[in-house]
């Protein structure tokens, strides 16, 4: 294990103990070691690595203060657009798709300092919970590589796992930072909707979708996401008047005196695994040690969560893909016969079968004669589960809850089953269809394979769910856990 | 048995913005192909749309102007289709909750004003356009007009007529032009219209319509819906059954014929648009629209006739446009004494000579303080209506001022009794038989010894003076 965090980098670099350079070699030399044997990168670009690591150098040599990320190494999903290197979503139709723009998130990294280390893993669109959707194959989880690293940001999670990198950047559709952090043990948080810009972000689900930060510790995920939030005028959906207050700061909480705490019973239930169940009420056992109170609430209409989301997410998308069509840019068929040969067999030809499936679920949804029954429905239902939050919020600060029902689960298990597979993000999804934060953090094992917490707080509250983990995370050892196969022993092979 | 004719019109009318309704691109017409694009209008990845609120301002001004209701809360919604010239896969438009819902447009009709009904205008994006012609085997797609803001003003079936049908849209392409909201070109496709046509027997219930598409010229859409009534009628008393379904007409044979029918037609899956929050507009921005809007052209004609005594037909002529209205405008105040004759001269003399030129009232040669200085002379009898004319034609073709050109002409009239009298006295001297003959009781001889000593005086003298003292000296 080359460093324990991306805050215990950031103070070697500032004392001088070592340079961006070095940092970045460091790093390049894990990925070139183990990327093989994860396939959490798909796109990696040495040369340009050490040349942004250089130039952090530099920076830092010709002024006083150096920035916020000042070469601190951070990996970015494959969905987000950058003008270095290719941009690909892990899709086969956009196979040669080199963006002319950066995502603003990555204008935010740049110009922290960030050194971007490269393009991360994803299931297919981010449309997928075990990152075996992707068109450059299954990524693995550095806990047992026969098992899923969760999804879709599946690259990011299992890159931080096995310490390729110390923090990458991922996207939350319905789940896709939270669950993958749970099942690969490390730290994840989507934002409130609205936080982070969408702009340059390849779109799944434009009123779900949110990027965020994936790190080991709490600490660094309140420095990345610090760097990555803020108003953009060019995302409608992008809030200008949030409040914004000290995330680092909220970070040094270490008790949780006078917090309360809501534990929703809809989420502890029938069918969810023994061990994480153990883990979870532990962990809440942990907190009333550390000071909080543990209320029951409950939040009645999370049982339609999942069916409402399969029928949002799929429709924005059906539509979101519709630009995908061959004609200005991506895969195109060879020879189409006409206009509609070309879109048919491009689009065929293009996205894979769970992409098509949730193409095709949207479209129906959408459909005349269907689109009261589904669309407008589950727009109502969203709304009272928007309701949910809002009362239990007059009763607790924040809600614990697990991430995922089951720890990773092994590779193919679930990939004949969608309806199962969807069912992993059964804990998560509701948060998007709040628009809330959320995040994920180690809170136990089970037979080896790494336990989440999660913690959901009103929106705009970042500093509460950063400030309670903080509290979990010092009093306990989850987060320094380290795979075997990836730690120093082991590691540098 | 008679046939009653119900038609309804839909018109896209282009905003006149400087840049796209959801990117800072260009909107000007002309330029080479492709080159008004960005990211955002050509559809990439990730790219968001960020709303321009002029168009939205525009709309609400048009609203307004047609007695309206502004919706407070708008929304924007995805309609779905795939078309190479629509980058994104759908357009956004308003579906489900339009900016401006009611509202009316008043036309002139045989018994006075017929009021024909507005349902509802909302906003969209324009797509871009497909080139066929004089290619083999490919199509060429130009996204300059991609995402160019429109607004769809949807009419209610309250037309009767193709005569009905153009006079409607006469007065709104007036109207979007007065209120300056678009530039109405229809040559560049800035003002098209689809029109629903149906035929019933009075008093029955609403017949099957058929919707003609993407009509440019006032005279096409007038040749289509003729066409088209007299072959639904054809089609009903032949025993047929006028089928549901899009046609286009073919302004080079004079037909229509049908795209698509009903069963064929799209399910454009609406839905709401995720990356634009619900459009909200305050009452205070609503006011203060309402209160930068400019005097409507039925408000500024009735102006004209009881404030200047213009006739219904000058003061229609005259509030056309904006700008021909606030010419006339500034004609009068700087020529106050007489509105009415400064319509004459402006209807009659100043809009002829600028049709001959080819040119309109915004680069007239000729000013209006410049006209009004003319006016002047005729007022003080400098000069006479006649000679004016032809100083008018002068200062069109120099530029100069009516002074410069009478005092260089030496045309200034006489009115000086002793120096008419001495010509007349000249005329009566070189014609005898006339003054006979006159005096003997021909009256009409008048007439010529009137133009006898015009034309002595090359035209200058008075011609009211002229006749008063012809009458004096006449007598003997």
């Amino acid at each position: 294990m080359p460093f324990s965090s991306l805050s215990e980098i950031k103070s070697r670099l500032d004392a001088g103990e070592t340079s961006a350079v070095e940092v970045a070699q460091l790093y390049l030399g894990r990925i070139a070691a183990h990327n093989g044997s994860l396939n959490a990168f798909v796109h990696i670009d040495p040369a340009h690595v050490l040349a942004q690591a250089e130039a952090s150098d530099r920076y830092r040599s010709e002024h006083d203060a150096p920035r916020p990320l000042e070469g601190l190494p951070i990996a970015v999903k494959d969905i987000f657009c950058t003008q270095d290197g290719p941009t690909r979503c892990c899709s086969r139709i956009l196979e040669d798709f080199h963006a002319p723009y950066d995502a603003q998130v990555i204008t935010h990294l740049k110009e922290a300092g960030a050194v971007l280390v490269g393009k991360t893993n994803m299931d297919e669109f981010a449309m997928g919970s075990s990152t075996e959707t992707s068109a450059f194959g299954p990524c693995r989880n550095p806990w047992d590589i026969e098992t899923i690293p969760g999804g879709s940001s599946g690259g990011s999670a299992a890159a931080v796992a096995a310490a390729l990198t110390p923090a990458a950047l991922g996207t939350d559709t319905g789940g896709s930072i939270r669950q993958p952090a749970s099942l690969t043990g490390i730290t994840g948080l989507k934002p409130t909707y609205g936080r982070v810009s969408r702009r340059g972000i390849i779109a799944f689900a434009s009123s779900l979708d949110q990027a965020g930060a994936m790190t080991r510790t709490v600490k660094d995920t309140a420095m990345v996401t610090a760097a990555i939030s803020g108003h953009d005028s060019g995302d409608a959906t992008s809030v200008e008047s949030a409040p914004v207050v000290d995330w680092l700061g909220a970070c040094d909480v270490t008790d949780m005196k006078g917090l309360r705490i809501g534990r929703p019973k809809e989420y502890f239930i029938e069918g969810m695994d023994a061990g994480v169940r153990a883990s979870v009420e532990a962990a809440l056992e942990k907190c009333r040690e550390l000071g909080a109170e543990i209320i029951d609430i409950s939040l009645p209409h999370t049982k339609y969560a999942v069916a409402a989301y399969y029928v949002i997410a799929p429709s924005e998308a059906s539509a979101n893909l519709s630009r995908y069509d061959s004609v200005r840019f991506g895969h195109r068929c060879d020879n189409p016969e006409d206009l509609l040969d070309m879109y048919t067999r491009s689009r065929d030809e293009g996205f894979g079968s769970e992409v098509k499936r949730r193409i095709l679920t949207g479209a129906f949804a959408l459909s005349s004669g269907y689109y009261d029954a589904y669309y407008l429905k589950a727009q109502q239902v969203r709304t009272l589960i928007q309701q949910d939050f809002i009362k239990a919020f007059e009763q607790v600060d924040l809600i614990a809850t697990p991430t995922s029902p089951i720890t990773a689960f092994k590779l193919g298990e679930k990939t004949d089953d969608p309806l199962t597979m969807y069912l992993s993000d059964i804990y998560t999804i509701a948060v998007n269809l709040a628009g809330l934060p959320g995040l994920s953090q180690p809170c136990g094992f089970v037979d080896g394979m790494p336990v989440g917490l999660q913690w959901i707080a009103p929106a705009w509250r970042e500093e509460s769910v950063l400030s309670a983990a903080s509290a979990y995370e010092a009093a306990t050892e989850w987060h320094s856990r380290v795979p075997a196969a990836f730690g120093s022993d082991g590691g540098e092979s | 048995m008679s046939w009653e004719v119900v038609i309804g019109l839909e018109v896209h009318c282009q905003i006149n913005t400087r840049t796209k309704a959801f990117c800072g691109c260009s909107t000007r017409f002309g330029a080479e192909p492709n080159t008004q694009t960005c990211p955002v209008c050509l559809g990439m990845p990730g790219q968001l749309p960020v709303l321009n609120t002029v168009a939205v301002d525009k709309s609400i001004l048009t609203g307004l102007a047609i007695g309206a209701k502004i919706n407070l809360e708008s929304r924007f919604d995805r309609k779905n289709y795939f078309y190479p010239d629509l980058p994104k896969g759908y357009q956004i438009s308003q579906f489900a909750v339009p900016i401006v819902e009611g509202g009316h447009i008043d036309i002139p009709g045989k018994d006075g004003e017929k009021r024909i009904g507005v349902t509802r205008i909302h906003m969209e994006e324009d797509a871009g356009k497909s080139m066929h012609e004089g290619l083999e085997a490919v199509s060429h797609i130009d996204l300059n007009r991609s995402g160019v803001p429109l607004m769809e003003i949807v009419s209610e079936p309250d037309m009767r007529s193709a005569d009905e049908a153009i006079a409607y849209l006469k007065q709104l392409h007036q109207l979007v032009r007065f209120l300056e909201v678009s530039g109405a070109d229809m040559e560049k496709g800035q003002f098209r219209c689809d029109a629903n046509v149906s035929v019933r027997r009075p008093g029955e219930p609403l017949g099957t319509r058929t919707e003609l598409k993407n009509m440019n010229s006032f005279r096409f859409i007038k040749q289509a819906i003729d066409y088209e009534v007299m072959r639904q009628i054809e089609v009903i008393e032949d025993g047929g059954k006028v089928v549901q379904e899009s046609r286009l007409w073919d302004s080079v044979k004079n037909e229509s014929r049908s795209m698509r029918s009903k069963e064929e037609a799209h399910d454009y899956r609406y839905f709401p648009e995720p990356d634009l929050p619900p459009l909200r507009v305050s009452q205070e921005d609503v006011d203060a629209i309402r209160a930068g809007m400019p005097e409507l052209p039925g408000q500024l004609r009735r102006r004209f006739e009881t404030e200047f005594g213009l006739s219904p037909y000058d003061a229609d002529v005259l509030s056309q446009t904006r700008e021909l209205a606030s010419w006339y405008e500034s004609l009068v105040a700087a020529h106050p004494a007489d509105p009415k004759r400064c319509a004459n001269w402006m209807a009659n003399e100043l809009l002829g000579r600028l049709k001959e030129a080819g040119k309109e009232i915004e680069n007239s040669p000729v000013s209006a303080e410049s006209l009004a200085g003319l006016l002047d002379r005729i007022a003080d009898n400098t000069i006479s209506g006649k000679i004016a004319k032809d100083v008018l034609d002068a200062m069109m073709e120099s530029g100069a001022s009516a002074d410069a050109i009478i005092e260089e002409r030496g045309l200034k009239q006489v009115s000086d009794s002793g120096a008419i009298d001495a010509i007349i006295r000249e005329v009566m001297a070189a014609n005898p038989e006339q003054v006979e003959g006159y005096r003997g009781g021909k009256d009409k001889l008048m007439g010529f010894f009137v133009g006898q000593v015009m034309k002595a005086s090359r035209g200058q003298a008075n011609p009211g003076v002229v006749n008063q003292r012809l009458k004096e000296l006449l007598k003997g």
